[in-house]
């Protein structure tokens, strides 16, 4: 851990330096070439939204970032911390990047307020009182306090899903990983879990976002990542993505989205 | 299924109405409600009577209580209890030095309380730990003496009912642990670990109890250095552990494979580490899964301890055949067997009812669970 912290610090002297940076990152699943030399470099702060067709590895290359998944070719960058298979680098990154998932993923045996005050007591070594405190905080910033005593399992699918941007804000990531965090609502539920998100967002979190929710890149997003077949096709301002895709994959695919 | 009959209850007991009528509608309801179902009902209870009428007539009315051998009962034809007054102490604690048999009986009281303490959902589990580790301490004090006066009693002689406690909580207390890592291990990336995993739980599986008490009675002094020996008793206990130890692992397996692989991506992204995210998150939500199966290995557990005998360590059961061997009570073999098979029942009953109350807790403090 102290060789991270080390390597963070010097990170930390090039400020400026991009907090993730892919380098022609291939990825294959047996034969099948999932990840196909993926370069993308977000700044701090900047608001990324990943788009394309199902199957074009959106998810599996933020997967890549806090290694759920492995890449077999290329380097990938958090922080100044390069990924390897190094379990040290691993679990330092994992501390700094937040995910929230599709299927929301709380822990079904543990109540709200001790989803969220695991890892800060665990990993963080928090005292109890102020991991209670700093996860009442940010359910407060969720809009769900009275939910605290609850099991997730009694919580609608929007109020899970908040709680897991909480338990993820709760580490006091650097980046939040949004791996399709509103495909799985029922669509009365949607709005609520975008809002947060573009609370953060306009906070100045540094995200990158799976999302086919147009509507939200548009409002929040510095720049989009248009995939499709394992290879990133198009980057542009939002403004531009929209107005003017340069790709014929890009503008079909925007047709077929947008045209409902 | 359970929906309905809890709804019948209550409207039972909601009803008004005296006692017998209420009985009588629900046998109406549910015994004789249809001709099949009458005929059904008449058999059975013709046949449990059948059979049943007679030995509650052989356990209680013609029952002797009052004799001097097995032949002066023979007379009323029932069950010959004298003999349990005889040689009933001797059944429970085998040749522990006899006039210090209170010390066992302790240690069976103890081992009462501390099961129904448990079985008490109040206490916390710190508690109850403390409390098991403790009680454990004070047991092999007691068994052991050597000090306040209590003279040193070796383990050949801990006999009976005790040493089936003592083995059978010690066996699954202690293979609990091996079973959890040896789970572990069998869904480990290292093949290394992974493959001594299975080769350990197929080879125990592979070969009965009674080849492993063997084993560890005979083999392993002779790979001990000249001269070391260990007791029979941590012998038959070793093996024991390693028997059920397999047996545990992989009913915890089985709890492990139903977890979502969302729950270890979650607790991987948080960066709880391997431990961490076993230990907090997996773990506890496949040993509550595994309740039944644990339990089921626990019962069974139990009432393999008899086994031990076959390695000429007298349990319980052995006594019975010991105090048979008294030529005055030849034929008393059926009130002893009688006699322990009550006990191991009310031993596996009551584990079987904490089993379920756990699992009914458990499923009550996460109200729908099993959506996520």
């Amino acid at each position: 851990m102290s060789m991270a912290m080390q390597e963070r610090a010097a990170a930390a002297q090039t400020a400026g330096g991009p907090m993730i940076e892919l380098r022609n990152v291939n990825k294959w699943y047996g034969e099948f070439h999932v990840l196909k030399d993926i370069n993308i470099s977000v700044r701090r702060g900047e608001r990324v939204v990943v788009c394309g067709p199902s199957g074009s590895g959106k998810s599996t290359m933020i997967r890549c970032i806090n290694r759920l998944e492995e890449h077999q070719k290329g380097q990938i960058f958090v922080d100044g911390i390069e990924l390897t298979s190094d379990v040290k680098h691993v679990e330092a990154i994992r501390r700094e990047v937040g995910m929230v998932f599709q299927q929301f993923n709380l822990f079904p045996h543990k109540t709200v307020l001790e989803n969220l005050t695991l890892a800060p007591m665990w990993v963080r070594k928090m005292p109890k009182k102020e991991a209670e405190e700093l996860a009442m905080h940010f359910l407060n910033r969720v809009k769900i306090p009275e939910q605290a005593a609850k099991y997730p399992g009694q919580l609608s699918g929007g109020q899970q899903q908040r709680v897991a941007i909480a338990r993820s804000l709760c580490m006091k990531p650097q980046v939040m990983l949004f791996d399709e965090p509103t495909s799985a609502l029922d669509p009365e539920m949607i709005k609520e879990v975008l809002d947060v998100m573009v609370g953060l967002a306009q906070e100045g979190m540094t995200m990158i976002c799976v999302t086919h929710e147009m509507g939200f890149a548009r409002t929040v997003a510095d720049s989009m990542i248009f995939m499709d077949r394992g290879q990133v096709v198009e980057v542009a301002p939002p403004k531009e993505f929209f107005a003017n895709p340069k790709s014929d994959r890009t503008k079909l695919f925007l047709s077929q989205i947008l045209s409902h | 299924m359970t929906d309905t009959t809890q709804n019948q209850v209550v409207d039972l007991a909601e009803a008004p109405r005296g006692v017998t009528i209420r009985v009588w509608e629900w046998a109406r309801a549910n015994l004789f409600n249809s001709p099949l179902n009458t005929v059904l009902t008449l058999a059975i209870t013709y046949l449990f009577l059948r059979v049943l009428w007679p030995f509650i007539r052989w356990a209680t009315i013609d029952s002797t209580w009052n004799a001097a051998n097995d032949r002066a009962c023979q007379a009323s034809g029932g069950a010959c209890w004298a003999f349990l007054r005889e040689w009933g102490r001797f059944i429970l604690f085998g040749r522990y030095p006899y006039e210090q048999q209170w010390r066992p009986a302790l240690v069976l009281a103890l081992f009462v309380v501390m099961l129904l303490v448990t079985a008490r959902r109040s206490t916390g589990g710190r508690a109850l730990l403390m409390m098991w580790s403790g009680g454990l301490v004070l047991v092999f004090a007691l068994m052991w003496g050597g000090f306040l006066g209590m003279p040193y009693v070796e383990t050949d002689l801990w006999n009976g009912l005790p040493l089936n406690l003592i083995l059978a909580l010690g066996g699954v207390g202690f293979s609990f642990p091996v079973a959890i890592l040896v789970a572990l291990g069998r869904r480990s990336r290292m093949p290394a670990i992974r493959w001594l995993s299975v080769a350990y739980i197929e080879l125990i599986r592979g070969v009965p109890l009674i080849t492993v008490l063997f084993m560890s009675a005979l083999m392993v002094p002779l790979f001990l250095p000249g001269g070391a020996s260990i007791a029979k008793l941590w012998r038959a206990e070793v093996a024991l552990t390693l028997f059920f130890g397999a047996y545990l692992a992989e009913a915890i397996r089985a709890g492990l494979q139903v977890i979502p692989r969302g729950q270890y991506e979650a607790a991987d992204s948080l960066g709880l580490g391997y431990w961490r995210k076993m230990g907090l998150i997996i773990l506890p939500q496949a040993l509550a899964i595994s309740i039944p199966a644990i339990v089921n290995t626990a019962i069974g557990a139990f009432k393999d301890t008899t086994l031990i005998t076959i390695v000429g360590i007298f349990d319980v059961l052995q006594d019975v055949n010991n105090a048979t061997n008294d030529p005055g009570w030849r034929n008393a073999y059926w009130e002893g067997y009688v006699f322990v098979g009550a006990i191991f029942f009310v031993f596996c009953l009551y584990l079987s009812r904490y089993s379920q109350s756990l699992e009914r807790s458990l499923s009550r403090a996460r109200p729908g669970a099993r959506r996520t």
